[in-house]
């Protein structure tokens, strides 16, 4: 079916499609329609899920988690301060191995009160043991939420998995979408450590030093093993949907010496950038960074690089900036941009590729290159 | 691409006003966004909605700078905001107002949104509904056709009288 929905209208609707057992969710401001359209739908009879509201964010992991410790599908959105209220959760949805989905509406974090896109809540949770997807279009975040309750549940990754659309700029954008009818594309959730009334176990009991560290390689173990069925996914919902994702998006980077590096919305505007400065004769490309956990394998060799980077870590440099130079051998020209909603156009995009410094930081707008 | 820019204040339904539009859009076969810019939401402050229409798939999320048509829902926020800024040269505005007014070097349009809207009894918390008859306004102009303005906008509300007050705007606005 075609139409035209936000963002967030599109994730709910993504929801309605798999049908989780369970959705438990606190609303927060960008991501509030989300939970109030997935309610409408449980109210209208359309989604058989049992709602659960709850009087905070951390409840709302806790629900989700002890829902799907006993084999049930369960999804919860939030953004913000309420992702870094379900932080302790968070660890142990990933400890527990439960694969919760959870749309988080990428927004800044106060003080000062700010409700704009960011990617400081995201990337302040990066180590929980959380796979992490960015989309930059409503049609990605619809395609990108189905597969993401098969890569979660997936035999080999059983993790918990985020979802990240920017705040507003992509939540409360309408856009054209094609919904699609899942059908066996997303199997019965299977869990093998599902609670079992005729053969009980324990769950959460002290766990000494070699049994938890055993546990927690056996998470990393799953999140590089889950590098393959998100291929696999991915190139399953191609064939059956027509739309293909991977790891990054590529624009015009095959013969590119220059690539623009972003996440989320930036990383769709930085095309326009491109083509902009393919007319002038540079040869840019654009390199959008969709999964962040896993963090995927690049090759830059022999390319420039400049890095948008909407997270910082103070007293160390740009979260996305630092993760390409661990990764591989570029030395990044390294933007800091749109934190808070700062508002930054192609325009703006096309001049930190003209004016870049490899190996330098940039603080747009606050010491910009003349 | 064809841009708009939607000024109104909050509770005026300016967003929803964009939302419709692109939808009608879309319905009309185009690629559409409508991506409003919030701010401190509350009722009476100066809000802004963008627009963009295009036969190709749409990859600008940042906002309109040179807008090729102006919406004003109230002109009082004339007094507020600059409506003109980056308006394209040969760009249009389009005004809900009772009485004619003129720009110099611009196009203008006027339609009595306002009263269209308060003759339909379409007033919701004290506010006359202006976005589903500005719809029929932008028809009108040849944004969208009127049969896509009409099925936007019972894809939103089933009160009739919003299609109603569109098709008496697209009668009363003279181009």
């Amino acid at each position: 079916m075609q139409l035209i929905a936000t963002g967030n209208k599109a994730i709910a609707e993504a929801v309605r499609q798999v049908s989780p057992e369970v959705v438990a969710a606190y609303p927060i401001t960008p991501q509030t329609e989300i939970v109030e359209q997935i309610a409408a739908y449980v109210s209208d009879g359309t989604l058989a899920s049992q709602y659960i509201p709850v009087e905070s964010e951390h409840s709302a992991m806790a629900a989700c988690i002890g829902a799907s410790v006993t084999g049930a599908r369960t999804f919860t959105a939030t953004s913000s301060h309420g992702l870094l209220y379900m932080h302790e959760m968070l660890h142990w949805a990933a400890g527990a191995r439960v694969p919760v989905v959870m749309a988080n509406v990428n927004r800044a974090l106060g003080p000062g009160w700010n409700v704009w896109a960011e990617h400081s809540d995201a990337f302040s949770q990066r180590d929980t043991g959380w796979l992490q997807v960015f989309v930059s279009t409503v049609q990605e975040a619809y395609d990108t939420t189905i597969m993401a309750f098969r890569i979660a549940e997936h035999e080999d990754v059983l993790l918990p998995l985020m979802v990240n659309l920017d705040g507003f700029t992509l939540s409360h954008t309408m856009q054209p979408l094609e919904t699609v009818v899942v059908g066996d594309f997303i199997p019965p959730l299977h869990l093998p450590h599902a609670i079992d009334v005729a053969h009980p176990r324990g769950y959460g009991p002290l766990t000494g030093p070699d049994e938890f560290f055993r546990f927690r390689w056996d998470i990393e173990r799953s999140m590089r093993d889950a590098r393959k069925v998100i291929l696999d996914v991915e190139a399953d919902f191609g064939k059956r949907f027509g739309r293909q994702y991977g790891p990054i998006e590529e624009y015009r980077c095959e013969d590119a010496d220059i690539l623009l590096i972003a996440m989320g919305t930036f990383g769709k505007e930085a095309e326009v950038a491109v083509d902009d400065l393919r007319r002038e004769g540079i040869k840019a490309g654009s390199l959008r960074v969709r999964w962040f956990r896993p963090f995927p394998v690049l090759d830059l060799s022999g390319r420039d690089v400049v890095v948008i980077d909407r997270g910082y870590s103070f007293g160390f440099g740009g979260v996305l900036t630092r993760s390409i130079q661990a990764t591989t051998k570029a030395e990044p020209f390294s933007v800091i941009a749109g934190l808070g909603g700062q508002e930054v156009t192609y325009r703006d995009m096309a001049g930190f590729v003209r004016n870049r410094r490899p190996g330098e930081e940039e603080w747009f707008g606050v010491n910009t290159i003349v | 691409m064809y841009e708009i820019r939607i000024h109104s204040r909050g509770g005026q339904g300016g967003v929803t006003a964009a939302r419709l539009l692109a939808d009608a859009a879309f319905r009309g076969g185009k690629y559409a966004t409508a991506s409003p810019f919030y701010g401190a939401e509350r009722r009476g402050a100066p809000v802004v909605s963008f627009v963009r229409i295009d036969d190709r798939p749409i990859k600008v999320y940042s906002q309109i700078q040179h807008p090729d048509m102006v919406v004003v829902l109230d002109p009082s926020i004339m007094e507020a905001v600059d409506i003109f800024q980056g308006l394209k040269s040969e760009g249009e505005i389009l005004l809900n107002s009772s009485h004619p007014i003129t720009f110099e070097g611009y196009r203008t349009h006027c339609v009595d949104l306002t009263g269209i809207a308060i003759a339909r009894t379409l007033v919701v918390a004290g506010s006359p509904v202006v976005n589903t008859p500005l719809l029929g306004a932008l028809a009108k102009v040849g944004i969208i056709s009127l049969d896509a303005a009409r099925a936007a906008i019972r894809g939103m509300f089933s009160d009739n009288r919003n299609v109603q007050a569109a098709e008496d705007a697209y009668g009363e606005l003279v181009l």
